[in-house]
């Protein structure tokens, strides 16, 4: 069982958010494996236990992304890719992996369904619609039995079962594996994370069909209006009056 | 040529994401002087000519063998044909949960940009140019299409649901060979609840309520405003409640009307899912509880004292208005 996990490198959930020249401004920013992959990547260590075969890595980044990378191969992946480019937007990023994901002949494809960065939950779904293969977003249950998959996804108010063979894609959440199972690295996994292989690709020509032209933060909130405990009836018609919410 | 809205049904209705759906498309056609044409897969409990009060001049109901159950592939795929046959450059989904599923392989199907989390209308619509949020919460971002077909899919409840309320809309068929490659082999629904992406109004809880035994409180709350319920992370960690009910990164991310958080302390985390909701009361018996910065309105007091409070005065004002 060949298993490629898509790795987004972003910044930590803490991080403060600030643009500079119309761009995130990294500097003195913490990055982390985006939370959502964590799901998908613990989810491919099991495969891997269960039903054999390698756990390769990708991600679409410069150098800088390789600290996260390396975090990745110490928690248990065998391999990693990284696509040596600046991902400009989701079909970008979704092109290059897709050609990676072809020319490697994966038997399952797991990303998380969306990055917490940039939110656009484009690529999972893009490199199923490249490839023409199965897809399953917002997937919270995957067992695989031979060359079949079957996926639980979340729908409103409950959940879906579906089957379907393999290759396949997987926009994987929380529920993937729970969050008491992720894995953290330990220092064996850190050591052996240095010698393992992790091969840098040139990218390869693709479009970029959006562009961010600006970005802005939140207006600051006013100060929050505090209600005496005992006096519910007055939040009640705040909520009516000044909120217009009910 | 035409703008494309997809349209969902729920227990047998269209949703309130799929009106205000068809309402951004309509906005849109105005703007490129061409009508609105909704995308109704499978069977129709509702009559589909009233997405005409929300902007639509014409239904086509899809149907076929690969689209009895949802799949990915063969919805985007009906999507793309019945786009080419009507000429259409644009095409506006809502980011529910089938909506996020197949927004991706409808852009590739249709050769076309793709702008998600959309949250407010075009400021522009050749370059089409849309507001959509970013960084969990944190931040906005203006996007610009570079193609000229564009799949634009909007976060539930960001511009709101207009009726024109007379208007009606043609409805045709449509026989679509899409084929599936994904089974359906059971559905695990809980019937008659909210769903919580596009739910207006919701109560949520945390650790605060101290058991799931405790939960009737906020479902009678919820109840009596027509609200969806949410819980915070580690309440869906440690199984009170269900995890479809987490909000905040790794859960669902919601911006409804009115967000009520009760024993939520206000982790970073639980934030990026909620902090985009128009307006939010915290209660909480913590005053240095970190949510109460993030909110509109504040309760300090005990949650077994207030919320049945809070419930009674709900009721006693639906009682007078």
């Amino acid at each position: 069982m060949k298993v490629l996990v898509c790795i987004s490198h972003v910044p930590d959930t803490t991080a403060k958010i600030n643009f500079k020249d119309n761009a995130f401004d990294t500097s003195g920013v913490q990055f982390v494996i985006n939370p959502y992959d964590e799901f998908s990547l613990t989810r491919a260590m099991w495969i891997k236990e269960k039903q054999g075969g390698t756990v390769t890595v990708v991600n679409v980044g410069d150098a800088s992304t390789e600290p996260t990378i390396r975090k990745a191969l110490a928690i248990g992946a065998d391999s990693a890719i990284r696509i040596d480019a600046q991902p400009t937007d989701g079909f970008y990023v979704a092109s290059q992996i897709a050609k990676i994901a072809k020319e490697g002949a994966y038997d399952i494809i797991l990303c998380g369904q969306e990055s917490i960065d940039y939110n656009g939950g484009q690529v999972p779904g893009l490199i199923a619609g490249l490839l023409d293969l199965p897809f399953v977003n917002a997937c919270v249950g995957l067992e695989i039995d031979g060359g079949n998959a079957t996926a639980i996804r979340e729908i409103d108010g409950g959940k879906e079962t579906v089957s379907c063979s393999l290759p396949m894609v997987i926009g994987g959440k929380k529920g993937l594996v729970e969050e008491s199972d992720l894995r953290i690295p330990n220092m064996r996994g850190i050591m052996t994370a240095r010698t393992k292989p992790l091969e840098v690709v040139a990218a390869s020509d693709a479009e970029t069909r959006t562009k961010a032209t600006s970005f802005e933060k939140p207006a600051p909130k006013a100060a929050v209006k505090l209600i005496d405990k005992d006096n519910v009836e007055e939040l009640v018609n705040l909520l009516h009056s000044e909120a217009k919410v009910i | 040529m035409s703008v494309l809205v997809f349209v969902e049904s729920w227990e047998g209705k269209f949703k309130k994401a799929s009106f205000e759906a068809v309402g951004y498309a309509s906005h849109i056609a105005q703007q490129l002087g061409t009508s609105t044409t909704a995308v109704v897969i499978g069977d129709m409990a509702d009559d589909a000519s009233v997405l005409g009060n929300y902007g639509a001049q014409k239904v086509i109901n899809a149907k076929g063998q690969g689209l009895t159950h949802f799949n990915a592939k063969s919805y985007s795929e009906t999507i793309a044909e019945i786009a080419s046959a009507e000429g259409a450059n644009v095409i506006v989904l809502s980011g529910s949960f089938n909506g996020k599923s197949i927004q991706s392989l409808v852009s590739i199907k249709t050769n076309s940009s793709l702008i998600t989390n959309a949250v407010a209308l075009p400021t522009s619509v050749s370059p089409m140019t849309v507001r959509r949020g970013s960084f969990s919460s944190k931040a906005f971002a203006t996007y610009e299409a570079s193609q000229e077909k564009v799949v634009i899919a909007i976060t539930p409840n960001s511009v709101g649901v207009t009726s024109s309320g007379s208007d009606s809309a043609s409805v045709e068929s449509f026989e679509s060979s899409a084929t599936a490659n994904t089974e359906q082999k059971s559905i695990d629904k809980v019937q008659g609840k909210i769903p919580l992406p596009e739910a207006e109004l919701v109560v949520s809880a945390g650790r605060g309520l101290k058991g799931p035994e405790n939960w009737t409180l906020i479902e009678e709350l919820a109840e009596l405003l027509g609200a969806g319920t949410a819980c915070s992370k580690p309440v869906s960690d440690i199984g009170w409640r269900p995890h479809t009910e987490h909000v905040g990164q790794t859960g669902i991310a919601i911006r409804p009307n009115l967000y009520i958080a009760i024993g939520i302390s206000g982790a970073i985390q639980h934030l990026a899912g909620v902090s985009n909701s128009k307006t939010i009361v915290v209660i909480n018996n913590d005053p240095e509880a970190p949510f109460f910065k993030a909110a509109d309105y504040g309760i300090v007091g005990d949650a077994f004292e207030v919320v049945p409070k809070l419930t009674e005065a709900i009721r006693n004002f639906k009682a007078n208005n």
